[in-house]
């Protein structure tokens, strides 16, 4: 055959049909099987997949409950305390201004109420978790019964790809004995040992005992609300079919699974007396 | 050879000096003693299962109990032993009876030269004053 211009446009033709053909074929082999219990796949949506809403409009700029939350989960979890040592800080449950939690979101002449608001951030529990698919020993797992991403603290060797994974800085690593910086250890959960990462587990030790997460439970207001996504009944559903709410970074595809309810805190009180309503409106923009 | 007897009399020596400990406990020593293993505080008299599996085998069940709790989601362990069905933990089941850790585990691993770490995340319980 003689290696001509338009023989070798022809070859060429079918070489590139034929490797996006096998490609198309192979895209679909490997399509993720998306977990069963997950949102975001074509996947029957079986069995309960928590999350979590919390209502910002409820919590105050220097609310005693964001360090009740705080202290409530540190305490249960045996979380050390490190004071100013930024480097050593180990974070379940946290705060930081609002803009800077959604720096993502690039707000524009924010809403007054919402600017350097401080907001409570926590581990999203992904529900397509990229730290979990970074882990060399399977320490950390989204657990396919409810959503949750696990730690095995047992099996943690201390690499820290989780927390080079994770976008949401919920992964926290020992660099030192966390002992003797927990005041009063609950005995009734594990410390962890240097090198180690930990997080928030969603309470799945309480939630075992059907109770709710610690940060939940000293919320008498419903500011903090957990259940099921998976349920149209339940009550972070119906908030979220009736209220914004949005999720840190979610153009990243991590399916983040704790939802911030970001409406006018005017809407709290929607149904009242015209004059209630502009009073309140004056008192949560002061 | 040269000088069989110098080195055969060294070596016999040799070895005779080397084996002088074994020579020595052999003829003078009582067995070692066993340790002493206190008795739950609480007057319990029943463990998870039979004293002498949970002698023997108690790691083993410490590390099943772990994997189900932390890895498969389950609590609840039905003893085959009695029928009644446990808590899977170790502070809250095992140290709940042997709140003893001194005198329960630590003298047991100590003379077994064992060093488990379990106690460097779970909590031990404070020693009765």
């Amino acid at each position: 055959m003689d290696a001509s211009r338009r023989n070798f446009l022809k070859i060429a033709g079918l070489s590139l049909v034929g490797a996006a053909g096998g490609s198309a074929v192979i895209a679909r082999g490997t399509e993720p099987a998306g977990a069963a219990s997950g949102h975001g796949s074509d996947q029957p949506r079986t069995g309960p997949r928590l999350a979590m809403v919390i209502d910002l409009r409820k919590f105050g700029r220097d609310d005693e409950l964001l360090k009740r939350c705080i202290s409530a989960c540190h305490e249960a979890h045996n979380v050390p305390d490190f004071g100013d040592d930024r480097k050593n800080e180990i974070k379940w449950i946290w705060t930081e201004e609002f803009e800077a939690a959604f720096h993502s979101e690039a707000f524009h002449y924010l809403r007054a109420d919402l600017q350097g608001k401080p907001t409570l951030l926590l581990c999203n529990h992904c529900d397509n978790p990229p730290c979990t698919r970074v882990c060399p020993t399977q320490a950390t797992w989204k657990r396919e019964s409810d959503g949750i991403v696990m730690m095995d603290w047992h099996r943690c060797i201390g690499c820290r790809y989780c927390i080079v994974a994770c976008p949401y800085g919920s992964r926290s690593f020992n660099w030192t004995d966390p002992r003797p910086h927990i005041a009063s250890p609950n005995p009734a959960f594990p410390t962890r040992m240097r090198g180690v990462v930990e997080k928030c587990t969603f309470c799945e030790e309480r939630l075992a005992r059907g109770r709710q997460p610690a940060c939940v439970e000293v919320c008498t207001n419903d500011e903090i609300v957990f259940g099921d996504l998976n349920d149209p009944e339940s009550k972070v559903r119906q908030l979220l079919a009736e209220r914004l709410a949005i999720r840190r970074k979610p153009g990243l595809g991590t399916e983040p699974e704790v939802y911030y309810i970001v409406e006018d805190p005017r809407t709290l009180i929607e149904v009242a007396p015209a004059a209630v309503v502009s009073d309140a409106v004056e008192n949560d923009h002061a | 050879m040269y000088d069989t007897g110098k080195i055969v009399g060294g070596l016999v020596i040799f070895v005779v000096l080397m084996t002088s400990p074994l020579w020595y406990n052999a003829l003078t020593a009582a067995p070692a003693e066993a340790p002493k293993l206190d008795q739950p505080p609480n007057g319990s008299k029943e463990c998870v299962e039979p004293r002498d599996y949970m002698r023997a085998y108690h790691m083993d069940l410490l590390n099943e109990w772990r994997d189900d709790v932390v890895r498969n989601g389950k609590r609840d362990y039905a003893s085959t032993a009695n029928g009644r069905t446990f808590d899977m933990s170790l502070t809250r089941t095992c140290l709940d009876c042997h709140s003893n850790k001194a005198e329960f585990c630590d003298r047991c691993h100590t003379y077994m030269a064992v060093d488990p770490y379990c106690w460097d995340c779970h909590v031990e319980p404070k020693e009765a004053p």
